[in-house]
């Protein structure tokens, strides 16, 4: 578990000396502060005819939907430029088990995401100042265990891919493109197939977030599931590292 | 310390080393000698549990580098051929992070110290991406001694430094290797006579010899070799040369110089002389060709006669 830690320390502190971190950073921060001014002057016309508190969940779920055409961009590099630079060899001759080098990955870029999503509290802590008698703060508690859930599934997912690959922009576009499918169209057969369609909405990933979780409902299913694809993107990263070494 | 017996990899079709054995005691320095592609660098990421053997076993330290990798790696220090090194880091906090992965207690106190072993304690706060060739080599080989490993394989440990580094860092090898194993890879022939005890000469995936380097030059010269030359001239000479009883295999070179082997122990050389001189030559120079390692390694690998 050191080792993990170790690890998570060292890539946590390379984002900072990364260019494509920051640009992230600032990506996401960028259409989260123009959608908040948005809620506010929508919510304040409303509040003025009777109408209800803004609401900051759907700023998570803006969070969640950048996440997946963003994380890529954390994760590419994650493995394959180790490879590619020779520095993986390193790491295999250190006392480190093939899994905690890729738990340590996944862990540092997971800690990254959730200082972004820690600076990110500034909203409701806005509106909770602005309106009476308060937010509901077990609605944004759950919107915010549904966030990291998600992140963090796809970020161990973009790790283990990032495995597979000595090429940061394949492992880049291979992860978008799995993260594509499983967002947008992995649900699709629900609608078509006259029974049995339900298997497919449970395996999206979105649905399990903003029809549950960013509602402030915390199902059992639902982390279940988010916790099952970390796992499984941990195993396949750690399965393609060791694969590299009987290479 | 290091025991090997039967090792085999193979790369897809192309095997990479072909039934490797030897071993290395404790405050031996063995160097492992080769051209390029020989099998050095398979050979001793084996051997630090980089990646497993195709056939064959083999124990460092106490352990089977297969069975028991973590143990294995934990008592290893490697500086890998290529010196991969994160270059986005500063010196210090990059040697303190391998130091944390290995558990090394007041690894602070360690790291200023293993920098000053290899000369870099002044660029201790600088970034690795920044160094010269020469200063990252000596980064790996601070990694490598970090933790005070009891064995300690090296890939090519001196490519790339200025000579007055190489001195510096060979007496450094020599200096650790007392109490330690040391395993080193190396294509220049006069460094393995420098530093190492033991020589293992490998070719296309195979050792070919292993000896003390005394012994190696000993044992290969069957004959001593001498050269003969005289003022002016003569094609005759070589001829002149072949009647001195118990000379053998005479040569004349291009600049009319003539080489010559005579059994060793039996010194020709006066009885040369004396019929050289009565034959009417002017004898200019007589003088025994010591056999390099450079000629003992082309000819063991059988590639002498492709000059």
């Amino acid at each position: 578990m050191r080792n993990i830690w170790t690890i998570a320390k060292r890539e946590y502190d390379n984002y900072f000396n990364s260019p494509l971190a920051y640009a992230v950073a600032f990506a996401i921060m960028l259409m989260l502060g123009i959608y908040f001014s948005l809620i506010l002057y929508a919510t304040s016309d409303q509040a003025m005819s009777g109408g209800g508190a803004p609401e900051t969940t759907p700023l998570n779920w803006l969070f969640v939907f950048l996440m997946i055409f963003l994380s890529p961009a954390l994760t590419m590099r994650l493995i394959s430029d180790e490879a590619r630079m020779g520095t993986l060899e390193l790491m295999l001759t250190a006392p480190v088990r093939d899994f905690e080098l890729v738990a340590g990955k996944w862990l540092g870029s997971l800690m990254f995401i959730l200082s972004i999503a820690l600076l990110t509290l500034i909203y409701p802590i806005v509106i909770n100042n602005f309106v009476e008698p308060g937010i509901d703060w077990m609605v944004i508690l759950s919107s915010y265990l549904g966030l990291i859930l998600v992140c963090s599934t796809l970020l161990a997912l973009g790790t283990g891919i990032s495995a597979v690959f000595t090429n940061q922009f394949a492992a880049f576009f291979v992860t978008l493109g799995l993260f594509f499918f499983l967002w947008f169209m992995i649900s699709l057969p629900a609608n078509i197939l006259p029974q049995g369609g339900e298997v497919f909405n449970y395996l999206s990933l979105s649905d399990h977030f903003s029809q549950s979780m960013n509602n402030g409902t915390v199902n059992l299913g639902d982390i279940v599931y988010y916790v099952s694809l970390t796992a499984l993107g941990l195993f396949v990263g750690s399965t393609a590292v060791e694969i590299r070494r009987w290479r | 310390m290091i025991k090997v017996s039967g090792l085999t990899k193979d790369y897809g079709a192309r095997r990479a080393i072909t039934n490797v054995s030897f071993d290395a005691q404790q405050g031996e320095i063995v160097g492992f000698l080769g051209p390029n592609g020989a099998g050095k660098t398979t050979t001793m990421r084996i051997l630090t549990g980089y990646m497993p053997p195709t056939d064959g076993e083999a124990i460092v330290a106490g352990y089977d580098v297969v069975e028991e990798s973590l143990e294995v790696r934990k008592r290893v220090g490697y500086l890998p051929e290529t010196v991969p090194l994160y270059t986005d880091m500063v010196v210090f906090d990059y040697l303190k992070f391998m130091g944390d992965l290995r558990r090394i207690p007041n690894v602070d106190a360690r790291v200023d110290e293993v920098l000053d072993m290899v000369g870099l304690l002044e660029r201790s706060n600088g970034y690795i991406g920044n160094l010269s060739k020469g200063m990252r080599q000596r980064v790996g080989l601070a990694q490598a001694l970090l933790h005070r490993p009891e064995v300690l394989i090296l890939d090519e440990p001196t490519i790339g430094l200025d000579p007055g580094q190489v001195v510096e860092v060979r007496k450094l090898i020599r200096e650790v290797g007392k109490e330690r194993t040391v395993l080193l890879s190396t294509h220049l022939l006069n460094e393995a006579q420098n530093i190492c005890d033991r020589v293992l000469i490998i070719n296309k995936g195979k050792i070919i010899t292993e000896d003390t380097t005394e012994n190696l030059q000993a044992r290969l010269i069957g004959g001593e070799r001498v050269i003969l030359r005289v003022r002016g001239e003569s094609d005759e000479l070589a001829a002149t040369v072949q009647q001195v009883k118990g000379v053998q295999s005479v040569e004349t070179k291009e600049d009319g110089s003539v080489e010559f082997e005579f059994s060793a122990g039996k010194d020709v050389r006066p009885e040369v002389a004396k019929h050289i001189i009565k034959a009417g030559y002017d004898l200019l120079e007589l003088r025994p060709l010591g056999m390099s390692l450079e000629e003992i390694f082309l000819e063991l690998t059988g590639d002498s006669k492709k000059k």
